[in-house]
């Protein structure tokens, strides 16, 4: 025997129709995954221990309606087991089907009375009056006629047992459904009747017409996004091109509300002879009933919206919304077609239309026309390709997957313009984030790291550092990490030590590091454009100003623009002359810096922190000495010991000595936080050192070695004008004993004169052991710097023993986020993504800096 | 880190009875945060010297045992260990406990007689305010010299040490001298190394017995010692004395210092004054935009014709401070409903800014980086969008009626600009022509006749 066979959509919402004792229960469990079904007996069971409980039902269907919203936003299939015999109960799917834009299919259990009185003596925990039975029976039968009115777009009635046994369901793709489709697809905005463009355009795009139908000889398909007629001189043309593309295979359409309303007209409606249509109709009314008929039954079975290769392509006619992907109802067809108004008009009488684009949040493209702009208008991964070809534009195609325009300008203007066209950068605004974005737990996907999960609390942290301190988050594509020191020295007189970076490199597999010397000063990052009009184009920055430069927690560096600016023209003329500009073919790049003097930015903690303790320290300590030396001298017999004074005999010259060490330890701590301090008179005063090439227009460089950084840096940036300085660095092969000890004597070296010490780095510029991500940097400060860490007397063997006990692992899980992080936000910068996705980026660093870490490391 | 006395006369080496050390040793005390020496630079019949030098470990300061603060990076680079604070003054009490109660069974006369005597403190902090030291000690009978170094030699540019060594010389009974200076060293500093109790008060008048009632600065004086302890500070000088107190004065806030003399402070006419703005706009929700304290949301709740009040800051630390002020975990249901609090950005769209008849940013505009103006604008004036929009902020020229200010300084640490009435005026004109508002701006606070008002405000009404 057949099976009997329901058909209903891989997503819907499904109530199961049936009186108590119907066999639902099992029969859910047997035709869906236990987590699709929605059991009010469970969610009574829930709300208050007895599935059974009728007193509780208000409260079971709450839940229950609760779970099924949350299921169907996740879109999947959700099945209501309820009785669901009430009207009123079925309303509540239907209504819920409707707020959500899935169809509801209602399966129905109508067996016989005396199996269902059968089964519920068997099962004597329920035990219903047999005339309850009668009743739901009853009524089973007398709604199932009404189903399909009542608005189940499927409706399957069960009548026996055996039919109940031998169901099979079969859970059918939807319309809109062409996730397998891959393309590669060229997808064609509104063409409002001009065939000449369209073939001209089709032309370049390497289709060539055989038997009167385009193909592409590399099986590309065409997609076309409505709006066919008219306004243009060949709408009927173009109906007939796509229509015989369409059949062939070569193409797929979306209908846009110019061919809906030609629909109406052709099925007899009466319509408004407004914006062009008339001339479509006189067209096709030339071309008789066939082709009447052909057009409006091609229309009519256009679907509102296609999802395309594997949900990462989305295309409909004016755009559609995150949530209506995939979705198929009145509501959603509606948007696709005419997007939604705010109900005002505008100046020229044109509805308001809302911006769903700056909300959409979506991982798809979406790629739509509908309202004509300037140019191709890209927000937030939505593609407006309509170009107005019909005004005198041009007719524009977005190729799928390489993400390419390929356009053709309008032969002459069709139609005049109400209004002029929408530019596509809104150039006096800019765009701008929503905090509903980012004051809540984030999850960021990296390329180096899969997932990094940032807090809540973190994430309050950063915005209030964002909002209070940050500079426009337009110019903020790069954090850059925190850094983790190397380990902590086993040799006696060091906190820390180069061969503890060798080392810890060499176990995890990297033969060749880099040692690059660490500059006392700020971390600067420099993002520069040639001109101001790159700065408002590519970053959306709105304020004339053509770069900037700004703080690891992204602030302005400089409180004065005037200084920021003129050390950036100065950038500037140092890459023309050096021809970066065209060497890189960009025109704009992000530089990682040292900025120095430190006291420039540490001003304030330098003299309310460092300078005062010194003089403090080096005030007391030496009337101490003098005092002790004094009672030294004097002190020549031998003391009484009197037994009634409460402190304990002490030597004076002991003291003496260890006050002289205090003394020493605070005149090194003096001389070495004055070596990172000068006076700025001017701009010749600044010190830049740039350390990474970060990225260009079109290029990240972290697949770069950083000796290539470094060598280009020399290049096209330092040497010339004499603010932008190099960093010294060294190449250390950790197996061969002569480097690494050529390391730790250059690391000496630098240091012993007061230097911060330096940073070491693997060759590459991430490098992994296997699948773990390795740190991209240790630093080995030098021991006198320490001293403006640590304190003045910090290498004091018993401060120093007690400081060696130190742990680095939370400050290097940060270091390897924040990292990843960095390089996220400049690859997702660079491939041109939202705003949005960059700063969540950046957001994430500043979260994760609240992250309360040892800041002494 | 520091203290030294000298005792001029006959027979000074009687210095060490009084103080019950003595001079031919060096001793060494365990103190909770370190060690205490005493041993004695010199000695002969015409003059004595004592020295008190104390040994602060800063490894234990900076892990949290003593007077650490917040556990920060700068705990280890900190002049605790050197300067003179409150552990100079408990060390005193501890090591010269008996010298100071003035008992000396050996020497009774000699601890009853006024001496000859000279202490110095070495680094002393009074943050430059050279007068301070005069204003204590001269009072009390001593001749008072400073010095006082560079911050930095090398930097001639950074200006003054903020430390000073003290030395003060008269003729005082040891017991006085050690007193004052147990007393004043806090006053200096102003920051205390252990948990202020209320204990303190106590402490305060025992050792200020006999000179801190009479001393012309002792308001001062009350004040600085329990400078994190206002109340205190309050408790101490109702005892002291009869008059009422006025509020500490804040050394970051230019707008309180001056409101000592007027009647009705500056804040309460502000809020007072967009109160009533609001009530005028007929708005019966609202949104306080920088809420703060949330002083203008309780005002608000108390208005009937309010029905709704959501406040916002962007301090998660400061809407906390709100809710405790509020009382929102004991709020009735009826009050409780109408208010909403919640954490906010001004220079982020926010869905939730949307319905609200009126929206007030009150002293807050000043807070914003010029370069994110333009996002607040919109987020406000294009998003939000409410019938009515309120702002105030500080009128610059007005400053100059604040004496204490110094030249081309803002109000307030974290003010990142403040606003020339012009100014205002044209950015609020920039408001209307780009968001279709139109604007009422007026003034709060004393008028000026030259400067205007030390506060301006818009009020924004939408147009159609």
């Amino acid at each position: 025997m057949d099976k009997y066979r329901i058909e209903i959509p891989e997503f819907c919402l499904v109530a199961l129709v049936g009186g108590t004792s119907s066999g639902k229960t099992s029969f859910a469990h047997k035709h869906f995954k236990s987590t699709e079904v929605l059991s009010s007996d469970f969610f009574r069971g829930m709300v208050c221990d007895d599935e059974n409980s009728q007193s509780v039902s208000g409260d079971a269907f709450d839940l229950l309606y609760y779970a099924a919203n949350k299921r169907l936003n996740n879109m999947k299939l959700t099945v209501i087991d309820a009785t669901n015999i009430q009207q009123n109960a079925r309303k509540q799917v239907l209504s819920l089907a409707k707020e959500q834009n899935v169809h509801a299919a209602a399966i129905v259990l109508n067996l016989p009375e005396e199996i269902m009185q059968e089964r519920n003596k068997a099962r004597p925990e329920r035990n219903f009056p047999e005339r309850v039975i009668r009743q739901h029976c009853r009524d089973v039968k007398r709604c199932i006629k009404g189903l399909k009115h009542e608005g189940f777009r499927f409706v399957y009635v069960i009548n026996s047992s055996e039919q109940l046994e031998n169901t099979e369901i079969v859970r059918t793709k939807l319309w809109n459904d062409k996730r397998d489709e891959h393309g590669p697809f060229d997808i064609i905005g509104d063409i409002h009747g001009c065939c000449d463009e369209l073939e001209l355009l089709l032309g370049k795009l390497g289709y060539v017409r055989t038997d009167g139908v385009y193909s592409h000889p590399e099986g590309r398909k065409a997609a076309f996004l409505g709006d066919l007629c008219d306004r243009g001189n060949r709408s009927a043309d173009v109906l007939r091109l796509v229509m015989d593309m369409v059949k062939a295979g070569n193409a797929i359409a979306v209908p846009g509300n110019h061919d809906v309303k030609l629909l109406k007209h052709l099925r007899g409606k009466s319509i408004a002879m407004t914006h062009g249509i008339d001339k479509t109709i006189a067209e096709i009314e030339a071309r008789g009933e066939a082709f009447k008929n052909e057009t409006a039954g091609f229309i009519d079975s256009l679907i509102s919206h296609y999802v395309l290769d594997d949900g990462k392509l989305v295309i409909a006619h004016a755009g559609i919304k995150q949530e209506y992907i995939g979705r198929g109802s009145a509501r959603v067809r509606e948007f696709c077609l005419y997007g939604e108004t705010t109900g005002e008009t505008d100046s020229y009488g044109l509805p308001v239309r809302l911006d769903w684009a700056a909300d959409y949040r979506g991982r798809a493209t979406i790629v739509y026309g509908h309202t004509a702009c300037k140019e191709v208008k890209s927000q937030n991964n939505t593609f407006c390709i309509d170009t107005g070809c019909v005004y005198g534009g041009r007719l524009t195609a977005y190729r799928y997957p390489e993400r390419e325009i390929v356009d053709v300008p309008a032969l002459k203007q069709y139609f005049e313009p109400v209004k002029p066209l929408e530019e596509a950068v809104d150039t006096d605004m800019g765009d701008m984030l929503t905090v509903g974005d980012f004051n809540k737990k984030l999850h960021i996907e990296t390329e180096l790291m899969p997932s990094i999960d940032i807090h809540e609390n973190n994430a309050a942290a950063a915005l209030e550092i964002m909002s209070r301190f940050a500079a426009d988050p337009h110019w903020l594509i790069y954090l850059p990490p925190t850094m983790s020191p190397c380990g902590t020295s086993e040799l006696e007189d060091y906190l820390e030590h180069p061969l503890q970076a060798f080392e810890y490199y060499r176990e995890n597999g990297i033969r060749n590091v880099i040692c690059e010397k660490k500059h006392m000063g700020s971390r600067a990052v420099i993002v520069l454009c040639r001109e101001p009009e790159t700065a408002l184009k590519r970053f959306g920055i709105t304020d004339g100003t053509r770069g900037i430069i700004y703080t690891r927690t992204g602030r302005c560096f400089f409180d004065d623009e005037t200084t920021e600016a003129a050390l950036l023209d100065r950038l500037d003329a140092v890459l023309t002359k050096t021809g970066f500009w065209s060497d890189f073919d960009t025109d704009w790049v992000c530089l990682d810096t040292e900025l120095m003097p430190w006291s420039e930015k540490a001003q304030g903690l330098i003299r309310s922190q460092y300078a005062p303790t010194g003089n403090a320290g080096a005030g007391s300590l030496s009337a101490a000495v003098k005092a002790l030396e004094r009672a030294c001298e004097r002190r020549n017999k031998a003391f009484e010991v009197d037994k009634l004074t409460s402190g304990q005999n002490v030597d004076p010259n002991m003291l003496l000595e260890r006050f002289r060490t205090k003394q020493d330890g605070i005149e090194h701590y003096i001389k070495a936080y004055r070596e990172y301090c000068w006076t700025v008179k001017s701009i010749d005063d600044y010190r830049i050192a740039p350390f990474h090439i970060l990225a260009v227009e079109g290029r990240v460089f972290s697949e770069e070695k950083h000796i290539w950084h470094m060598e280009n840096i020399r290049r096209y940036i330092t040497g010339i004008d004499p603010v932008f300085m190099e960093t010294p660095y060294l190449c250390v092969d950790t197996e061969d004993e002569n480097s690494v000890q050529a390391g730790v004597d250059w690391w000496t070296e630098l240091t012993s004169k007061g230097g911060e010490g330096m940073v070491v780095k693997p060759e590459t510029y991430t490098a992994k052991q296997g699948i773990k991500l390795l740190q991209p940097a240790v630093k080995c400060r030098g021991r006198e710097y320490l001293r403006i860490i640590y304190g003045a007397e910090y290498l004091q063997p018993v401060h120093l023993k007690r400081l060696k006990v130190r742990s680095l692992n939370r400050k290097r899980a940060l270091a390897l986020k924040e990292f990843s992080l960095g390089m996220e936000s400049l690859t997702r910068f660079v491939k041109g993504e939202p705003l949005y996705r960059v700063h969540e980026c950046s957001f994430g660093v500043l979260a994760l800096e609240s992250e309360p870490v040892d800041p002494r490391l | 880190m520091l203290l030294t006395i000298t005792y001029e006369g006959h027979d000074t080496q009687d210095l060490g009875y009084l103080l019950h050390k003595n001079p031919e040793r060096a001793q060494q005390f365990e103190l909770s945060y370190g060690k205490a020496y005493v041993f004695y630079p010199e000695v002969s019949d015409e003059r004595t010297t004592a020295a008190l030098l104390l040994d602060i470990d800063p490894l234990d300061l900076a892990r949290g045992k003593v007077g650490s603060k917040d556990g920060g990076l700068f705990d280890y680079v900190n002049d605790r260990p050197y300067a003179s604070t409150s552990f100079m003054s408990t060390a005193i009490v501890r090591i010269f406990g008996t010298a100071m109660s003035g008992r000396c069974d050996k020497r009774r006369e000699l601890a009853d007689t006024p001496l000859k005597l000279t202490a110095r403190l070495s680094s002393l902090k009074d943050n430059g305010d050279t007068e301070l030291a005069k204003e204590l000690f001269e009072p009390l009978g001593y001749t008072v010299s400073t010095e006082r170094a560079g911050l930095d030699d090398s930097f001639p540019e950074w200006g003054i040490s903020p430390y000073i060594d003290l030395t003060i010389s008269g003729t005082v009974k040891l017991s006085e001298l050690l007193a004052h200076i147990y007393v004043l060293i806090p006053v200096f500093d102003r920051q205390k190394h252990y948990y202020i109790s209320e204990d303190e008060i106590h402490k305060l008048l025992d050792h200020g017995e006999g000179w801190l009632a009479d001393h012309p600065y002792k308001e001062k004086i009350t004040r600085r010692y329990f400078s994190a302890r206002k109340s205190y500070a309050r408790k101490a000088l109702d005892i002291l004395l009869s008059d009422d107190i006025t509020d500490e004065d804040n050394t970051e806030n230019a707008e309180a210092k001056e409101e000592k003399e007027a009647h009705t402070p500056l804040n309460t006419q502000r809020m007072e004054a967009v109160k009533n703005a609001v009530l005028a706009s007929g708005a019966s929700s609202v949104i306080d935009l920088g809420c703060g304290e949330c002083r203008l949301t309780s005002l608000l709740l108390n208005e009937p014709q309010i029905k709704q009040v959501t406040a916002c800051d962007v301090s998660v630390s400061v809407l906390e401070k709100a809710a405790q002020r509020l009382h929102l975990d004991r709020m009735q249901p009826h009050r409780r409903n109408k208010l909403t609090l919640m954490q906010a950005s001004l220079t982020y769209r926010d869905k939730r800014f949307e319905g609200y008849d009126c929206a007030c940013a009150v002293e807050v505009i000043e807070h914003i980086e010029p370069m994110r103006i333009p996002a607040f604008e919109r987020a406000i004036f294009e998003f939000a969008a409410p019938r009515t929009v309120i702002i105030t902020t500080p009128n610059i020229e007005y400053n100059a009626n604040y004496e204490h200010m110094k030249e081309n300084s803002l109000r307030h640490g974290d003010h990142r600009f403040e606003w020339t009435r012009a100014e205002f005026r044209q950015w609020a004109e920039h408001i209307c022509g780009k968001f279709g508002y139109s604007c009422e701006i007026s003034g709060i606070g004393d008028t000026d006749e030259k400067f205007g008002t030390p506060t301006q405000m818009g009020v924004f009404t939408k147009n159609g």
